[in-house]
């Protein structure tokens, strides 16, 4: 088995793991870490593609491989912004709960929160 | 590399991402997914995709590794609670069994790609002349997909856009992050002070040198960004309020070249985003140093996040 198809498998499991992670963590850090993880197994099929359309002499395809540096770039803002959500939902509340029910579990932050 | 260097890789990321899934404390989880970033730039190197692991490098493993850690330290007093929300094992086998199959259909799907692959390699090599720039990469970023690169700057400025508007009514265009502590004996200090002159011109080099050899001005762009956040977190320098005039001139600087020059194109070379022949190099490079400011300063409010404190200094 070539090194592009060994990279590829190693993407597939990369995707599964984040997908696990993300339905799994209640934490929402937790679940931009899974999907960065399922974003990461994303763009390693997209270079594995560009890999096996090495030609002309260049080791990859460039068109591929230039969309990657735009997705691990847009990645970047769209974590900053899901980070900024929970601040400022852990700033106002005190809790950085995903559940919208107000059970037992949101009942203990609150008491040293400053909200 | 050899393939066992590339099995010993392949091992190590896999160890590393389900570490990142499977930690206890979120902040170990980060940590991990930190050093997951740092090898997966490994990985792009061996799939010849040189350009990649330096933005992999900057920003996926840097700038992102950075970002998380802040907020698992912020968020570290909401851990406990929110660990008595885990899902029973119900869902816990259903999501390992979805998981599993979507990882399955993926690696069938490599497994059974089209061979000979399809490239469009041939093609880029042919018309890189007419772009004047030798980076394949470059002439894709910059001329062949330029409406893709110019999408993305505008996205970066509307995600900044987003994050300001979580900022609480009173500290509306007041400084990001929080004040800083200086100690004028500090490490950081002394590194902010050596640090910086070097960083710039790297990153300089880096925008450069991207029209011909792996580099460009997103890679650049982090290197300086960089640079502006070690003077943050030394002291040596607080953050601007968001209300100024330069910062939000600097951040739409680059973008509204980029469309200049593109609406120049419609009058001509007949297409928006259309360089007029023998125009191409030093327009893509009129765009890439206006980008570069524009960039470093918008990655850096976004790894600081929204206004926290009014303008005037305590």
């Amino acid at each position: 088995m070539n090194a592009p198809t060994l990279f590829g498998l190693c993407a597939a499991v990369l995707v599964g793991l984040g997908l696990y992670g993300l339905i799994v963590h209640p934490q929402p850090l937790r679940k931009v870490l899974s999907f960065n993880l399922i974003g990461s197994g994303v763009f390693l099929v997209c270079a594995v593609i560009a890999r096996r359309g090495a030609a002309a002499g260049v080791g990859g395809d460039p068109v591929p491989q230039a969309l990657l540096i735009t997705a691990i770039v847009v990645a970047f803002a769209a974590s900053a912004l899901a980070v900024a959500l929970m601040l400022r939902q852990c700033d106002e509340t005190g809790s950085n709960s995903l559940s919208s029910d107000p059970g037992p579990a949101p009942a203990k932050p609150p008491a040293d929160g400053e909200a | 590399m050899s393939d066992a260097l590339h099995l010993a890789l392949i091992a190590l990321l896999l160890a590393l991402a389900f570490w990142t899934v499977v930690a206890r404390e979120t902040f170990a989880a980060v940590a991990g997914f930190v050093s997951y970033g740092l090898l997966l730039t490994l990985a792009w190197v061996a799939l010849s995709a040189v350009d990649v692991a330096l933005t992999e490098a900057a920003i996926g493993a840097g700038l992102t590794g950075a970002l998380l850690i802040g907020a698992a330290s912020r968020l570290r007093k909401t851990e406990a609670a929110a660990r008595t929300e885990w899902p029973g094992r119900a869902t816990r086998v259903l999501a390992a069994i979805v998981a599993s199959a979507v990882a399955a259909a993926i690696a069938a799907c490599v497994l059974l790609l089209p061979d000979p692959a399809p490239t469009l390699a041939p093609e880029v090599a042919q018309n890189l002349a007419s772009t004047g720039v030798g980076n394949p990469i470059t002439a894709v970023l910059m001329s062949f997909r330029a409406m893709d690169t110019m999408l993305e700057a505008i996205v970066l400025l509307f995600g900044l856009i987003a994050i300001w508007s979580l900022a609480s009514d009173r500290y509306w265009g007041g400084r990001p992050g929080l004040a800083p502590v200086y100690e004028p004996n500090g490490i950081l200090a002394y590194l902010a002070r050596v640090l910086p002159p070097i960083g710039i011109v790297v990153g300089i080099y880096i925008l450069w040198v991207g029209a011909d050899y792996p580099g460009g001005k997103f890679q650049g762009g982090t290197v300086l960004a960089a640079m502006w956040l070690l003077l943050m977190m030394s002291g040596l320098h607080d953050a601007p309020a968001v209300s100024r005039r330069w910062v939000r001139l600097v951040l739409i600087g680059g973008p509204a070249v980029f469309i200049l020059v593109g609406v120049l194109g419609v009058f001509v070379a007949n297409a928006f985003l259309a360089y007029p022949a023998g125009f191409a190099k030093p327009l893509i490079i009129v765009i890439e140093v206006a980008l570069l400011p524009s960039l470093a300063v918008t990655l850096t409010l976004l790894l600081i996040g929204p206004p926290q404190r009014s303008e005037s200094p305590p």
